[in-house]
């Protein structure tokens, strides 16, 4: 007998089918993974199971709750359900989370409107509750806004409120998505511990967490199921193709690294870059990136990777002229090149090419895709005629993979990965010698994100094309990167080559993001929980070595001294105990 | 042009913008042509007729005033003072108000703050009242209160466009075109002024009822539209005062301007409904 | 919190500053003197008056002059009314134009926000048609036609209230005046408590409270009122400068003796030490209300009070 048992359930929007025949069910204290990439519906799914789809929506089959039918339950039947039965976990805390009531008293809510009533008994219940779930300092925290938390305790909040009223099944979407690395494996971590008490429907792209976390998986695509089965047999044997897609298309630590590029001729250099931002009114000078060095050759691709706040994207920003530095100077190809954009030579402007992580934002919504991808010739040669112009436009678009009858549509009618592909063709029509990536696969759905990753990594082969890529997933940048820089609160902490940062890490902070990556691999799930806490704030970083208060082997010299960047084997790296530590 | 053109084509699926602006146009229509079919002149008294209830078979539609003269000649001129006021409040508010705007978006940082500092501080100066002491300290001239109307429209108009410039100023499409090298004034014309059309023909729209109903509000106190000329303020005031008599005096005129004034607020409203990005998705 | 209010209370000054600095220079730019509508009188006598207020000295000293003055609450002599001083004249009328305002204000806060939380919670039902429909009526309706068809049906046809304020006692007078003032602020009120409602009901935590069981009425007292609050308490900056613009006609028809009255009586007069005072003390009050409704504000929104 199913807690849960959903039959033939269908959603329809207009005259879309967003969901249609799907049908599962989730055992009592069973763990249940609801897989599909964007767009398939898993949503629309968890929020029917709820009640809470919108007005418009049409529903129609059956989903079954202990006994109780939710599609066409009335409001007031539905609410009994909710969070005494059912508790949801949404993706986003920051928006999830009333910012204008201060959390406990969001919390206390919950248990009024559930039959307690005893204010004195409310507020020991929440307050052990947040304990439950791992907020420091309980008492002070009820009186917090939302936006007075980090990212990962505003996702404990809201795990303590689903939970609170003590339900029998807990749906969460996508609890992780919006998290930092190592923050994400604290969640689940978290969620394997409420376990006990709950059934757990978990509803995720990313096969690494599921892999970890679901006793059975259910697979679906474009609203309907694709296949479900127990995690272990789905993985080992996939019957159905777009299973064998998703385990395909995960990114996985394992497996090689490329080859160093032949040729050793040094395209891009930049010394002891700094980045400051002034905060409320200049007084405060938030320094977002301090002393970084970069030495990128031609065929070379270097990722630069970090949880946020690490100075990533500030750092290649400065190399590029978009935001200021403040110390620090840029070479390329052996000529000094000046810090602001507008000093920049155009040649200069030509060869550097930057790739934005939102494809969509990065298209003008007014103009052509046509005009869009010739925008740079207008600028780099302007003395083509429009057929010259056009063939180059054609040639753009065939080597990044995409059709011509797209060129007299907006950006709004292209879909995320089609939208990048387009911006990555705007860049690559005037053959750059250098490409930044920042966080260009990021916003993609796994088969997508690879096909874009192969495509870069052909245009590599082809022209010589020397990368930067960023992003906050060592996993992502695997299977292209020759070299890996890793940042922390705007430091570099360690550099080596691909091959061995994945084998062999020399910082903590390296072995800890390679721990939180969850692999998908039922057998080796990785997503291990090896440092506590946040990234703090750079208003405040701490003193030392920034990554002390985190680090399972500082000592009292790391609180104090800050570690300088040295040749560590193989490697350059940033910790006073590189050489005596077993990572 | 082709985004104008889109704009045209997104107004016209609005049954109420489509609407609202049918019942403007032919009551502007009526305005011009009105009086010069009708035979009555807007200045001619006849004091055998005076404060006539309106009769088609006499002549006189809308009755007369106490004056006798011809009510629709004169109220049909009011409407044309009303409509002047909307092309040149909107002509104003467009011109500084985008211009304000766009450069205080565009430049940002410490111009910006200043820019700003100044609207601010205008907005909260009670500014009906200092067009009411320039109107009592020069002579009272039609030329003078719109540019005064449209001096207090503008201050909307540059806050929303220095809003949108901003944000657009920080979107990665404007980032995109800088790294690729593209020009200053083109970035200004491709990328951003484009985006800007809707949400200002929006904001246009909206400040248009409120310059007509200062134009009024002021001819209501007799210091806009003098005699012998008149607009609908004016006959309103003129009708407050006759109004135990002859009520359609101030009925007339009164439900004209506020017709007016709900069309032009539907117009403005359905286009937010349309253009405003929030709103919309 | 402290801070904040000292900093908000030293930004209105520049605000205040400009605006005394604007009038002041636009009173002087008069073409003529204030006297020169009067027959031409005797070179000396002339020479006193101007004397007499300080029109012989340099403009920069005839401003300091001024401004130390409107410090100490002391805006000149009125050139009207000869007996009495700009102060005196703005003490007398301010009362009722108070009295006034406030009521409406009152009245358009209280069933503005009704009406829009109705018309929110049923949204697009035929109610919500008709509430809209009223409240776009009631933003197109000047309020100097509103108040007369008002006179015109209530008290010259139907004789119920009274059509002028002297010609009659106790709260019945109050009640168009008020209603006429009152009415486009109710309806800009609905019309922005209803947007900023259904924006807020549509936000993520509105469906996490939902998603804890918690039903329609319990989800507005508790989540959604504060925040849909904020545009409307904003929005009270303007309708307090409208309310006093509308008082201006409102108290002209009803023959109210108030501000508003005096200052278009003093405009029609061209008594500009009057008209200067009572710009400059409207401005004064409405940068002082729109500091309160800012302080009230970051009190009401957490992420402004913690800056």
């Amino acid at each position: 007998m199913s807690l849960l048992d959903v039959n033939g359930l269908g959603v329809r929007y207009a005259d879309k089918d967003v969901v249609s025949g799907l049908s599962f069910g989730v055992g009592s204290g069973e763990s249940v993974g609801l897989v599909g990439e964007s767009g398939s519906g898993k949503t629309q799914t968890a929020l029917a199971i709820m009640g809470l789809l919108p007005g418009k929506a049409a529903i129609s089959g059956s989903i079954d709750f202990a006994g109780t039918e939710i599609v066409g339950a009335s409001e007031r039947q539905l609410n009994t359900l909710r969070a005494e039965r059912i508790g949801m976990v949404f993706q986003d805390p920051m928006q999830a989370l009333n910012p204008y009531v201060p959390i406990g008293k969001q919390l206390r809510r919950v248990l009024l409107r559930h039959g307690i009533s005893d204010g004195r008994e409310v507020d020991q219940r929440v307050m052990h509750m947040l304990d439950r779930v791992g907020l420091p300092d309980p008492a002070r925290q009820f009186r917090a806004y939302a936006h007075q938390l980090s990212g990962g305790m505003r996702q404990r909040v809201m795990i303590a409120s689903a939970l609170l009223a003590q339900p029998d099944l807990l749906i969460a979407d996508e609890p992780t998505t919006a998290l930092d690395v190592t923050v994400q494996a604290q969640i689940l971590e978290l969620l394997e511990r409420i376990r006990e008490e709950t059934a757990l429907l978990l509803i995720t792209h990313d096969l690494g967490i599921i892999a970890g976390h679901c006793e059975r998986l259910v697979v679906i695509e474009a609203g309907r199921l694709v296949e479900e089965g127990p995690t272990r047999k789905l993985f080992s044997e996939p019957r159905a193709s777009h299973t064998r897609k998703l385990i395909d298309a995960a990114p996985r630590l394992d497996g090689d690294s490329p080859p160093a590029p032949e040729s050793a001729e040094l395209v891009l250099e930049a010394d002891n870059v700094s980045v400051s931002y002034a905060e409320r009114n200049e007084r405060l000078q938030l320094h977002a990136v301090m002393d970084l060095d970069l030495q990128l050759q031609a065929g070379e691709t270097v990722a630069v990777v970090g949880e946020s706040g690490s100075g990533k994207s500030s750092f290649v920003r400065a190399v590029l002229g978009l935001v200021p530095m403040r110390a620090g100077r840029v070479t390329f190809c052996g000529q000094e090149v000046a810090g602001p954009l507008q000093a920049r030579s155009i040649e200069t402007r030509r060869d550097l090419q930057l790739v934005f992580q939102d494809p969509a934002g990065s298209l003008n919504p007014q103009l052509r895709i046509e005009r869009i991808i010739a925008e740079p010739l207008t600028v780099h040669a302007p003395e083509l005629d429009a057929k010259a112009r056009s063939e180059r436009v054609a040639d753009a678009l065939q080597r990044v993979g995409l059709d011509e009858d797209l060129l007299g549509r907006f950006p709004h009618q292209l879909s995320g990965g089609q939208a990048q592909r387009v911006a990555i063709a705007r860049a690559l029509i005037v053959n750059p010698r250098v490409l930044v990536c920042d966080e260009a696969v990021a916003a993609l759905d796994g088969s997508v994100r690879q096909q874009v990753l192969n495509l870069l990594h052909r245009e590599q082969q082809a022209t010589g094309l020397a990368i930067v890529f960023i992003s906050h997933d060592l996993a992502v940048v695997r299977s292209i990167s020759h070299r890996v820089m890793v940042l922390y609160l705007g430091r570099l902490v360690e550099l080596a080559d691909g091959a061995g940062i994945f084998r062999h890490p020399r910082h903590p902070y390296t072995r800890a993001l390679l721990d939180a990556v969850p692999v998908p691999d039922p057998l080796a799930p990785g997503g291990r929980l090896s440092i506590s806490g946040e990234v703090p704030s750079i208003i405040d970083p701490p003193s030392g070595c920034a990554f002390h208060p985190r680090c399972r082997y500082a000592e009292q010299r790391c609180r104090v001294e800050l570690p300088l960047v040295r040749p560590v084997g193989e490697a350059r790296v940033a910790c006073h105990r590189a050489e005596e530590l077993e990572l | 042009m082709s985004a104008v053109a889109r704009i045209w084509a997104r107004m016209r699926t609005s049954k109420t913008v489509v609407a609202s602006g049918g019942i403007l146009f032919a009551i502007a229509l009526v305005s011009i042509i009105g009086p010069w079919i009708s035979p009555n002149e807007y200045l001619t008294t006849n004091f055998d007729n005076i404060l006539r209830a309106p009769t088609a078979s006499a002549g006189h539609v809308f009755g007369t005033d106490d004056l006798g003269r011809d009510l629709f000649v004169r109220t049909m001129m009011g409407v044309q003072v009303t409509f002047v006021v909307a092309i040149v409040a909107s002509v104003v508010s467009l011109l500084i108000g985008v211009l304000y705007g766009a450069t205080a978006g565009f430049i940002g940082g410490r111009v910006d703050a200043v820019m700003m500092r100044l609207v601010d501080t205008l907005y909260a100066t009670p500014f009906i009242f200092f067009v009411i002491l320039l109107l009592v300290v020069f002579e009272r001239n039609l030329l003078l209160m719109f540019v005064a109307i449209g001096a207090i429209n503008w201050l909307d108009m540059a806050r929303i466009v220095r809003g949108q410039t901003l944000s657009l100023r920080e979107r990665e499409f404007v980032q995109a075109a800088q790294l690729i090298g593209v020009s200053t004034p083109r970035i200004i014309f491709r990328h951003i002024a484009p985006n800007l059309v809707g949400i200002v023909i929006v904001y246009v729209t909206l400040t248009i009822p409120q310059a007509i109903l200062i134009e009024s509000f002021l001819s209501f106190l007799g210091l806009g539209v003098q005699e012998p000329q008149t607009s609908l303020g004016k006959l309103v005031n003129d009708g407050t005062k006759q109004m135990e008599g002859a009520s359609w005096m101030l009925l007339i005129p009164g439900v004209l301007l506020a017709a007016i004034l709900l069309c032009f607020n539907f117009v403005g409203d359905g286009m937010r409904d349309l253009f405003d990005s929030r709103r919309s998705q | 919190m402290l801070r904040y209010t000292l900093r908000r209370l030293l930004g209105a000054i520049p605000t205040l500053l400009l605006v005394i600095v604007l009038a002041f220079l636009l009173v002087h730019a008069a073409p003529g003197g204030p006297f020169d509508d009067e027959r031409a009188l005797p070179a000396d006598i002339e020479a006193n008056i101007a004397a007499a207020y300080h029109l012989d000295e340099p403009l920069p000293m005839q401003f300091l002059r001024y401004l130390g003055g409107v410090l100490r609450g002391d805006f000149g002599p009125s050139y009207s009314y000869r007996d009495y001083t700009v102060s005196e004249l703005i003490g007398r009328s301010f009362p009722v134009s108070v009295q006034l305002g406030m009521l409406a204000m009152l009245l358009a806060t209280v069933v503005g926000v009704s009406l829009g939380i109705v018309a929110a919670l049923n949204k697009n039902s035929a109610l919500d048609k008709v509430v809209m429909g009223f409240a776009m009526t009631g933003i197109s309706i000047p309020v100097f036609v509103i108040a007369p068809v008002l006179v015109l049906f209530f008290a010259v046809k139907l004789h119920w209230l009274p059509a002028s304020w002297t010609g009659s006692e106790g709260g019945s007078r109050f009640l168009l005046p008020v209603l006429s003032l009152a009415l486009p602020q109710i309806a800009y009120v609905a019309r922005l408590t209803r947007a900023s409602l259904i924006d807020v009901l549509s936000s993520d935590f509105i469906r996490t409270a939902r998603a804890q069981g918690l039903g329609t009425a319990a989800i507005v007292r508790y989540h959604a009122l504060k925040p849909a609050m904020l545009p409307v308490l904003s929005y009270m900056g303007p309708a307090v400068a409208a309310v006093l613009t509308g008082s201006v006609v409102v108290e002209e028809i009803f023959g109210i003796p108030g501000l508003g009255q005096l200052f278009v009586r003093a405009s029609l007069n061209r008594d500009y030490t009057l008209v200067l005072g009572v710009v400059i003390f409207y401005a004064a009050l409405i940068v002082l209300l729109n500091l309160i409704v800012d302080l009230l504000y970051g009190a009401i929104d957490p992420r402004i009070r913690r800056q």
